[in-house]
C-alpha cells in the first residue's frame, strides 16, 4: 500500500524547541495519499497543517518518522511537488508568464519548450488574455489562479495547496473551488489541500483529514465518495449536510465553522 | 469650473509666488540700499549669471564639476552596490568588513578631504574619490536592506524548487533590492554634488567650488549666488535623470511615490 502512495506519510512527528520550551505542533502522523487522489486536511489554528505543507515539500525535516513522496524519502526540496501558498506569492517585477515559468528557470529546464505549456495553463485557470500582464494590475482571485498555473508548470505529479483560497471573498472562492475541480481532472494531480473551511473541504475532497488543536494530531479521516463533477448545488444535498455535520461532530463544534 | 480652481491652484499660484519672491528681494535690495558686496540683486545675479555662462567660464568649470559629481557617484554606487552583495551572500564577510564601514561612515568625509587631497593630487581624482567616498555608504546600507528583505514566502517557493544561492540572488534578491537602491541612489546623487564641491574648496583650480571661492575672494557675491543658481540647476537636472530612470526600471513598483524617496541612513 505504502509503495503505491503518492504522498507516505510515517508516525511523523514535529517538535519546535528545546527543553521547557519545546512546543510539539505535529504528534503521531500516519497518512497515505493515493495517486491521483484529492485530500483535504482541516483543523483549527494552530494544529499544525502548515508545519505538515512544510514538512512534506520538504522546508523543514520533521523531528520524528519519515515521509516519502513516490516511493522516496523527503530528504530536502523536490521537484516533483508543486506548492499553492495562501497568498499568490508571485513576484511583482515579473509579467504574468514569467512568473508561471519562474519554476521552469529555477530548474535549469529549457525555457522555450515550455512556452506553449505555460500559455495552455493559463488558458486553463482562465488567464488567456493576461500573459502580459504584471501583477499588480490583477485581483486577488486571478493572482492566485497564476499561482495554481505556476504549480502546475513543471508537471509536479503532487500538489500542495495550504489555504489557497482563504484571503479571497466568498463569492470568488466559491467559483475558485469549481475551477480547482475542473483543473485537478484535468490534470490528474494528487492533491494535498490545507483549509480551514470545512464546507470547502468536503466539497472538493475525495477524503478529508480531521485534526485536533496542538499537537496536531489526526482525530479521523471521512471519505467523501459523492461523484465528480460537483457542482455548487450539491452542497444542497442532504449527503452533504451528513458530511459537515460528520467532521464539524469532530473538531467538537469547537472548530471553525462555515 | 472645478478643473480650473485647480489649475489654478497648480499652474497660475507657483509662478505668483515666484514673482512675487524675486521682486521682493530686489524690492527690499534697493529700498534698504543693501550693499552688493553683502546680498545683491536678483537682477545682479542674472546679469552674473549670462555673462559667466556666455562670455566667462562658467560652463568648462561646471563641466568639471558634473564630471566629477557623476563619476564618483557612478564608482562610490557600484563599490556599495558590490559590498551589499558580498556582505549579504557570504555572512561572514558582514562581521569581518561591516564595522570598518561603519568607522569609516561616522568619520565626516569633510576631514577626510584635504588627505585625499594629499594622496590623490588637485586634479579630478582626488574629488571623485570623495565623491565616491560619500556616495557609497547611503546606496551600501540601502541595498543591503532590500537584498536581505526579502518575502519568506517569495524565498520559500524557490527553496522548494531547490534554487541555488546564485539562483535566489538573482531571481529574488536582486530585483527586490531594485527600490532601495533607487532610495540610495536619490540620496547618493545629492551628496556627491556636495563631495565635489567640498573636494574643490580643499584644492584645486578647476570647478564650480573653486569658481566660488574665487568670488568669496573679490567679494564678487552676485557671482557667487550665480554660481549657486548653475550648482543647483546641476543637482535638479541629475535628481530629473535619475527620476526618469528609477520610471522605468521600477515601473511594477506600486508601493514607492512618486519622488522615489524612501531613504534610510
Amino acid at each position: 500500500m505504502a509503495d503505491a502512495a503518492a504522498v507516505s506519510i510515517r508516525d511523523v512527528g514535529m517538535t519546535y524547541g528545546e527543553g521547557a520550551q519545546a512546543v510539539e505542533a505535529l504528534s503521531e502522523i500516519s497518512l497515505d495519499v493515493m495517486p491521483g487522489e484529492f485530500l483535504a486536511v482541516v483543523g483549527p489554528s494552530g494544529c499544525g497543517k502548515s508545519t505538515l505543507l512544510r514538512l512534506v515539500t520538504g522546508l523543514r525535516r520533521p523531528t520524528r518518522g519519515g515521509i516519502f513522496l513516490q516511493g522516496l524519502p523527503v530528504e530536502g526540496p523536490r521537484s516533483d511537488v508543486g506548492i499553492v501558498f495562501q497568498s499568490p506569492v508571485l513576484y511583482p517585477w515579473r509579467n504574468i508568464l514569467e512568473n508561471v515559468l519562474l519554476p521552469i528557470q529555477i530548474l535549469n529546464l529549457p525555457v522555450r519548450r515550455y512556452q506553449d505549456r505555460a500559455h495552455a495553463l493559463l488558458e486553463l485557470v482562465g488567464l488567456g488574455g493576461f500573459a502580459k500582464h504584471y501583477p499588480s494590475e490583477l485581483s486577488g482571485g486571478m493572482q492566485q489562479r497564476a499561482a495554481i498555473a505556476r504549480a502546475l508548470v513543471h508537471d509536479a505529479p503532487i500538489l500542495i495547496m495550504d489555504e489557497p483560497f482563504g484571503a479571497l471573498d466568498a463569492m470568488t472562492r466559491e467559483a475558485m473551488n469549481l475551477e480547482l475541480q475542473r483543473i485537478w481532472q484535468a490534470q490528474q494531480k494528487t492533491v494535498i489541500f490545507i483549509t480551514h473551511s470545512i464546507a470547502e473541504a468536503v466539497f472538493l475532497a475525495d477524503r478529508i483529514v480531521v485534526m485536533s488543536p496542538r499537537p496536531g494530531r489526526i482525530l479521523d479521516i471521512i471519505a467523501n465518495p459523492m461523484p465528480r463533477l460537483r457542482n455548487l448545488d450539491d452542497m444542497l444535498l442532504p449527503e452533504f449536510g451528513e458530511k459537515l455535520r460528520q467532521v464539524r461532530g469532530l473538531l467538537g463544534g469547537k472548530g471553525p465553522s462555515l | 469650473m472645478n478643473a480650473s480652481i485647480v489649475w489654478m491652484r497648480r499652474q497660475i499660484l507657483p509662478f505668483l509666488f515666484f514673482v512675487f519672491f524675486i521682486g521682493g528681494w530686489e524690492f527690499l535690495i534697493w529700498a534698504l540700499a543693501v550693499e552688493s558686496f553683502l546680498v545683491p540683486s536678483p537682477s545682479a545675479v542674472m546679469r552674473a549669471l549670462f555673462r559667466g555662462v556666455f562670455a566667462g567660464n562658467f560652463m568648462s568649470h561646471a563641466w568639471v564639476t558634473a564630471i566629477q559629481a557623476l563619476g564618483g557617484f557612478l564608482l562610490g554606487s557600484a563599490m556599495g552596490i558590490a559590498i551589499a552583495v558580498l556582505v549579504v551572500t557570504f555572512p561572514v564577510m558582514e562581521r569581518i568588513i561591516y564595522p570598518y564601514i561603519v568607522a569609516l561612515q561616522t568619520v565626516p568625509k569633510v576631514a577626510i578631504a584635504p588627505l585625499i587631497v594629499v594622496w590623490f593630487g588637485f586634479g579630478m581624482e582626488s574629488k571623485i574619490i570623495i565623491v565616491a567616498l560619500v556616495s557609497l555608504f547611503p546606496v551600501l546600507v540601502n541595498v543591503m536592506a532590500g537584498l536581505k528583505a526579502v518575502d519568506q514566502d517569495r524565498l520559500d517557493l524557490l527553496v522548494s524548487l531547490s534554487a541555488t544561492r546564485w539562483q535566489i540572488l538573482r531571481y529574488l534578491r536582486f530585483p527586490n533590492a531594485l527600490p532601495f537602491l533607487f532610495a540610495g541612489l536619490n540620496t547618493a546623487i545629492v551628496f556627491a554634488i556636495i563631495g565635489a564641491i567640498v573636494g574643490e574648496f580643499v584644492g584645486s583650480n578647476r570647478g564650480i567650488g573653486f569658481l566660488i571661492l574665487q568670488a568669496n575672494f573679490s567679494l564678487d557675491i552676485a557671482g557667487a549666488f550665480a554660481l549657486f543658481v548653475v550648482l543647483s540647476i546641476m543637482g535638479v537636472s541629475f535628481h530629473t535623470a535619475l527620476q526618469a530612470i528609477q520610471r522605468r526600471v521600477l515601473f511594477w513598483n506600486k508601493t514607492i511615490d512618486v519622488d522615489g524617496n524612501r531613504p534610510r541612513q
